[in-house]
């Protein structure tokens, strides 16, 4: 990592830490989103951007953390936070499993499997003799965590809102960090080595099944955890907020990002959570038609993502100082 | 053979490959004795790359076995045959051509090396100190190759050749006793060729390789080879030492179609 990498790195979580004291209420509720779908992202885009995997199928890996979530605290009564590690692992399991099979579908039949799984998903959630644990079309209601009791003894006053955002960043950033060590390293190499050189990277010794199905868990085991934050943001969970449209979004969201970035997934997550608004704000008629205005928009401009772009424009910033050597002089 | 006192690293026998219909491989045996240099030769189409995809285990026998070190290589999975000690380069360059010159290299060093998902995302020390270890012999490969100056270039931007002696180094990083050149000097200029032959003779020295080669450049192979197999329609015609090959008849019919004789 670079030291200026490292700079931006930590004037960025700064800058976090700061927001919500700035923010009102909802606002701070937003940027949790944000955050969120941050985590769902860097776990899609471990799977499609680095490894080539496409999947069609992230919302239902999103559905299933916050539905493990929502059932654990709502039926089991259990603390918020203790949902989160259950979730990710539930999803890692299932998404593991999911791509054993996923191994011998590459490409656009991969992206139709993946597909068959998020829309098969709300039917299931609705599905009468579940309706016991998932609540049916109803969905299930849960609490907003209030912040913690030894924050207030210790003299910190946070909303709810302000607590869960600091809660759901502190997940993120160790997710993050967490991404950043798998993606930098010989795992990260390898993912990449299968994407680019199939035949190649077996012929160094990579097992490409297993790398490909781990990368499927822990892919789906990020998006779940986000999942399962979202839904506690959210305070509810029902079927039809886990449409095939989700997990489209989510695509969406790495490609506007960048693909293979995981700043990309940041840049993708704020696409995904303000852009609609936007275009609601623009017009009520019509919201869909401009978000698509602003799809097409982003593409043409940045076909590397937001990501690409960003890093061009420092390429090209570092590349002009070259051709102006007076610039460089203090 | 000529070599014949030396144990063999690499056996070959009686393989047989079909596709389809097609016959690609048809009972061929030879083998590699350890420390030399056997190049194989043959037409296009005469079944040399087959048969490395089969020692690499991409492509299944029909019949026959491959023995590797006196253990058959039929069971290995392809990822496996790194580890075994068996590297390879591509026909056609099968670099990973999103990544740097190093990254490549060191992705060559995966079957030596350990480390999995969850001690990567925790940076466990092993797992730490196997990555610093990757980087520090793909540093020395790059040095020995003279590729130092590419280490962080884009391994797509580069000229063939250069893209070619990546390759090189991405094999060497596993360590490999028995190092498969598929066509090392196609699309290479003159001046290439001849450094590509001198590198090839001075890897072997330096790293006590034993090599298999197929290539087109007739000059190169006989100079670099200690024995020569030829191959035509998947079955072997000739075998010898280069200057027995040269001229063997068998030969000259399977490139020219008349009698006539290689100048080399």
């Amino acid at each position: 990592m670079s030291k200026k990498l490292v700079t931006v790195t930590i004037l960025l979580i700064v800058l976090a830490c700061v927001l919500p004291l700035v923010l009102t209420n909802y606002r701070t509720f937003q940027a949790t989103l944000v955050l969120v779908y941050a985590i769902a992202l860097l776990g899609l885009n471990i799977l499609t951007g680095y490894n080539g995997q496409i999947s069609l199928g992230h919302g239902a890996f999103y559905a299933i953390g916050a539905y493990a979530a929502a059932m654990l605290m709502d039926q089991a009564g259990m603390p918020y936070w203790a949902t989160i590690p259950i979730a990710g692992a539930v999803c890692l399991v299932i998404g593991f499993l999911f791509g054993l099979p996923a191994l011998r579908l590459e490409g656009l039949y991969l992206a139709l499997a993946t597909f068959a799984l998020a829309v098969s998903m709300p039917p299931i959630l609705k599905a009468h003799f579940l309706e016991k644990w998932t609540g049916g079309v109803q969905g299930i209601v849960i609490v907003k965590p209030d912040p913690p009791a030894w924050l207030a003894a210790a003299g910190v006053k946070l909303s709810a809102d302000q607590w869960l955002y600091y809660f759901v960043l502190a997940i993120a950033i160790v997710l993050f960090i967490a991404g950043w060590n798998l993606i930098s390293g010989r795992v990260g190499r390898a993912l990449v080595a299968i994407r680019d050189h199939h035949t190649a990277a077996e012929a160094m010794g990579i097992n490409s099944a297993i790398y490909k199905s781990l990368a499927f868990g822990v892919s789906a085991m990020y998006t779940g955890i986000a999942g399962a934050l979202g839904a506690i943001a959210v305070q509810f969970v029902a079927p039809d907020s886990f449409t095939v449209f989700l997990s489209i979004t989510f695509l969406v969201g790495i490609v506007v990002g960048g693909l293979a970035s995981l700043s990309g997934a940041l840049h993708g997550a704020l696409f995904i959570q303000f852009v609609p608004n936007i275009a609601d704000e623009l017009s009520k008629a019509a919201p869909w038609a401009v978000f698509g205005v602003f799809l097409i928009g982003f593409v043409y401009l940045m076909p590397t993502g937001v990501a690409g772009a960003l890093r061009a424009l420092t390429r090209r910033r570092s590349s002009g100082k070259l051709l102006h050597p007076k610039e460089a002089l203090p | 053979m000529a070599a014949g006192a030396e144990q063999a690293l690499l056996r070959v026998q009686d393989v047989a490959v079909r596709f389809g219909g097609i016959v690609a491989l048809d009972g061929v045996s030879f083998d590699v004795p350890a420390g030399r240099i056997v190049g194989l030769i043959g037409p296009n189409g005469a079944g040399k790359t087959t048969l490395f995809n089969c020692i690499s285990r991409l492509y299944p026998c029909e019949r026959g076995d491959i023995a590797f070190a006196g253990r058959s290589l039929l069971g290995v999975p392809r990822h496996r045959i790194a580890a075994l000690g068996i590297g390879r380069t591509f026909q056609n360059l099968a670099l990973f051509r999103t990544m740097s010159v190093l990254e490549n290299v060191m992705v060559g060093r995966h079957s030596r090396s350990r480390g999995g998902f969850f001690s990567a995302a925790v940076r466990l020390p092993y797992a730490v100190r196997a990555d610093a270890e990757a980087r520090g012999k793909a540093r020395e490969l790059l040095a020995l190759l003279d590729l130092e100056r590419f280490a962080d270039s884009s391994v797509a931007a580069l000229p063939f050749g250069t893209q070619k002696r990546v390759e090189l180094a991405r094999a060497l990083a596993a360590e490999p006793k028995l190092l498969l050149l598929d066509e090392p000097a196609s699309g290479l200029n003159h001046e290439e060729v001849g450094a590509i032959g001198a590198l090839i003779r001075s890897l072997r020295e330096r790293l006590e390789l034993t090599v298999l080669l197929v290539e087109h450049h007739m000059q190169l192979l006989m100079s670099l080879s200690d024995w020569v197999v030829a191959l035509n329609f998947g079955r072997r015609i000739a075998e010898g030492t280069p200057a027995e090959v040269r001229n063997h008849p068998e030969l000259v019919r399977a490139y020219l179609g008349t009698a006539a004789s290689f100048s080399t």
